[in-house]
């Protein structure tokens, strides 16, 4: 299209018509999509209805709030909301970690020393759930761990870790920040490559310390990017993820343990209340969104930073 | 100051390392030297008894096999997809451009959940299928919006230009101008993708019921987590025995199950850096 040339709908026709290569290759991701996850979204639906499976989606009676009530009158309710944001909101303050980190990368001299400290501190993201849980069962056995041997080093007996439920969201929170600190840090490392040499130079004649370099030009730098990314955590606050908590899960710690995510799959694949299960996840879901939109919102008037 | 930084640097190095290379050496050990305390540097009581024990663990060949069909057919349905439709929607000139982003975009923030994907799934008649494993949730939006700005940033416009003049069409393009000038894009995906599907194991737990389907990270699960290898045993000796090889395989399934992808990590970590960056430079 020539710059300048109002956009007649004949042309726009034209133009798809000529691009139709683009749509296909666009094809299959579109119909993926629609099938699992649009498809899906209708089928939410459920959560306000007396799901029976011989009457599928359209079939079954309303049930309005019903659900939704239920949930909210639970024994459940607060608990499981508790753990999640108990969970979550200690995962957030663990943010700045990986900026550190960046910010300890950016300050070392020696290109080798520097290359195998950022091989190294990558490996550990590489490692699934399971084995990253197995793991932490593995080195933590009070009986024949390597903490119940430090422990006997010191001639005291270990505390069982895993079976606590005090010590659970500890366990899960810094047990992620040593996964993927090495893996998180990367994209702040790759901000500070991005700063202009001749600023530092410029600072260094103005007499400035290296600290004052970190303070005025690295850390500025990051700000953009690390807001950007605080505010997609903060979205998904209540969205802890199922995986790992879930694998950690035991009847000793399960008090701290139960969260949204592991409740619904409970009531809905173990105990087959699709209605109630959907209903919950709704909630969650929803809640997500708001707290994403909100923090947008602040972000924007404050910061000029936003998703959208 | 400067001495510190690396003091710093390198206790950070020693707490990231040493659990991994106790389990490698534990995995060597004699189980009870373990578990009394005695190796922290180097193994003891050298023996392979973990390794042997897990040849013969039949469960581990299904599910390192399925593991390898899921990541390779799964890995060339992700490729194929994301690239093919990034790189529709990083072309200007593609009418509802805005409107298709934000058709992917949607997803990521909003779903219909747990119990309706599952109720779709099993409508479509995949539940306890291969087909589960690598189709339905292939279109992965992140690594779309990353592989759309690889294209828009080194696929010059000119040439799209250029190639239309000589009588080009579009498929033509993609396939024999964009690919071969997209190899770092397509193997920085292509290994996130592979990544996911061998680390795995939430769908499988969701829609797999048939165990000769299972992945090894199920496998892994209930051999790490679950203990079920350690159910009707008996007891005396034999017990004994049994339990002692169990605790050794914990060991060795893990360096099993971990060591493929570490292996091949170093050598394309160049790449893995390359495609965060890009991603970083999204907005």
């Amino acid at each position: 299209m020539r710059a300048g040339q109002p956009a007649v709908s004949g042309q726009k026709w034209g133009q798809i018509r000529r691009n139709w290569g683009l749509y296909l290759l666009l094809l299959p991701a579109v119909v993926l999509s629609l099938l699992f996850a649009y498809k899906p979204m209708y089928g939410v639906l459920i959560a306000f209805k007396d799901y029976s499976p011989a009457l599928g989606i359209g079939g079954s009676p309303w049930a309005g709030f019903k659900y939704f009530d239920k949930f909210f009158h639970s024994y459940q309710f607060s608990t499981t909301i508790k753990n999640t944001l108990i969970i979550s909101v200690y995962s957030l303050v663990t943010f700045p970690i990986p900026i550190l980190l960046a910010l300890m990368v950016n300050q070392m001299r020696g290109n080798r020393f520097k290359r195998f400290f950022q091989t190294v501190s990558y490996m550990p993201h590489f490692i699934s759930t399971v084995v990253m849980v197995g793991l932490m069962l593995i080195l933590l056995s009070p009986s024949s761990g390597l903490l119940g041997s430090v422990y006997r080093l010191f001639g005291a007996e270990a505390p069982d870790l895993m079976g606590s439920s005090g010590w659970f969201s500890s366990l899960y929170v810094w047990s992620d920040v040593w996964q993927h600190v090495g893996w998180d840090s990367i994209i702040y490392i790759a901000a500070l490559s991005a700063v202009d040499p001749s600023l530092y130079e410029a600072a260094t004649v103005d007499g400035a310390s290296r600290w004052h370099k970190v303070r005025y030009i690295d850390i500025p730098m990051l700000m953009p990017t690390a807001i950007t990314l605080l505010i997609l955590r903060v979205g998904g606050l209540l969205g802890v993820g199922f995986e790992k908590v879930y694998l950690m899960q035991n009847d000793l710690n399960i008090t701290s343990s139960e969260i949204l995510s592991t409740y619904v799959y409970k009531i809905g694949l173990l105990s087959s209340q699709y209605s109630f299960s959907s209903a919950i996840n709704l909630f969650n879901t929803v809640i997500n969104f708001i707290l994403l939109i909100l923090v947008n919102q602040i972000s924007k008037k404050f910061s000029e930073n936003s998703l959208w | 100051m400067e001495v510190l930084l690396y003091i710093f640097a390198v206790l950070f190095l020693i707490i990231l390392i040493y659990p991994l290379y106790f389990i490698i050496i534990a995995s060597f050990s004699d189980p009870s030297s373990v578990a009394n305390g005695q190796v922290w540097f180097y193994p003891k009581g050298f023996t392979l008894d973990g390794y042997t024990e897990l040849l013969k663990h039949k469960n581990i060949w299904v599910g390192y096999r399925n593991t390898i069909l899921y990541t390779i057919v799964g890995t060339a349905i992700g490729l194929a997809v994301n690239i093919a439709a990034a790189y529709a929607l990083s072309r200007k000139d593609l009418v509802g451009r805005k409107f298709l982003s934000l058709f992917f975009i949607f997803t990521m923030f909003f779903s219909g959940g747990l119990i309706p994907t599952f109720l779709t799934v099993r409508d479509f008649h995949m539940y306890d299928t291969f087909l589960v494993m690598v189709l339905p949730f292939s279109v992965i939006v992140y690594d779309i919006i990353v592989a759309r700005t690889f294209f828009q940033t080194s696929i010059p416009g000119d040439l799209w230009e250029a190639a239309q003049i000589d009588g080009c069409g579009n498929l033509r393009y993609f396939f024999q101008v964009v690919l071969p000038l997209s190899k770092a894009i397509i193997a920085v995906l292509g290994l996130w993708i592979a990544v996911g599907y061998w680390n795995s194991y939430f769908n499988a737990l969701i829609y797999l019921k048939n165990p000769n389907l299972y992945p090894l990270q199920l496998i892994l699960r209930n051999i790490l987590i679950t203990n079920q290898m350690q159910s009707g045993m008996g007891t005396g000796e034999a017990a004994q025995i049994a339990l002692r090889l169990a605790s050794m395989m914990k060991y060795s399934v893990i360096i099993v199950a971990t060591v493929p992808i570490l292996c091949v990590y170093p050598f394309i970590q160049k790449y893995f850096n390359q495609g965060v960056m890009i991603g970083a430079v999204k907005e």
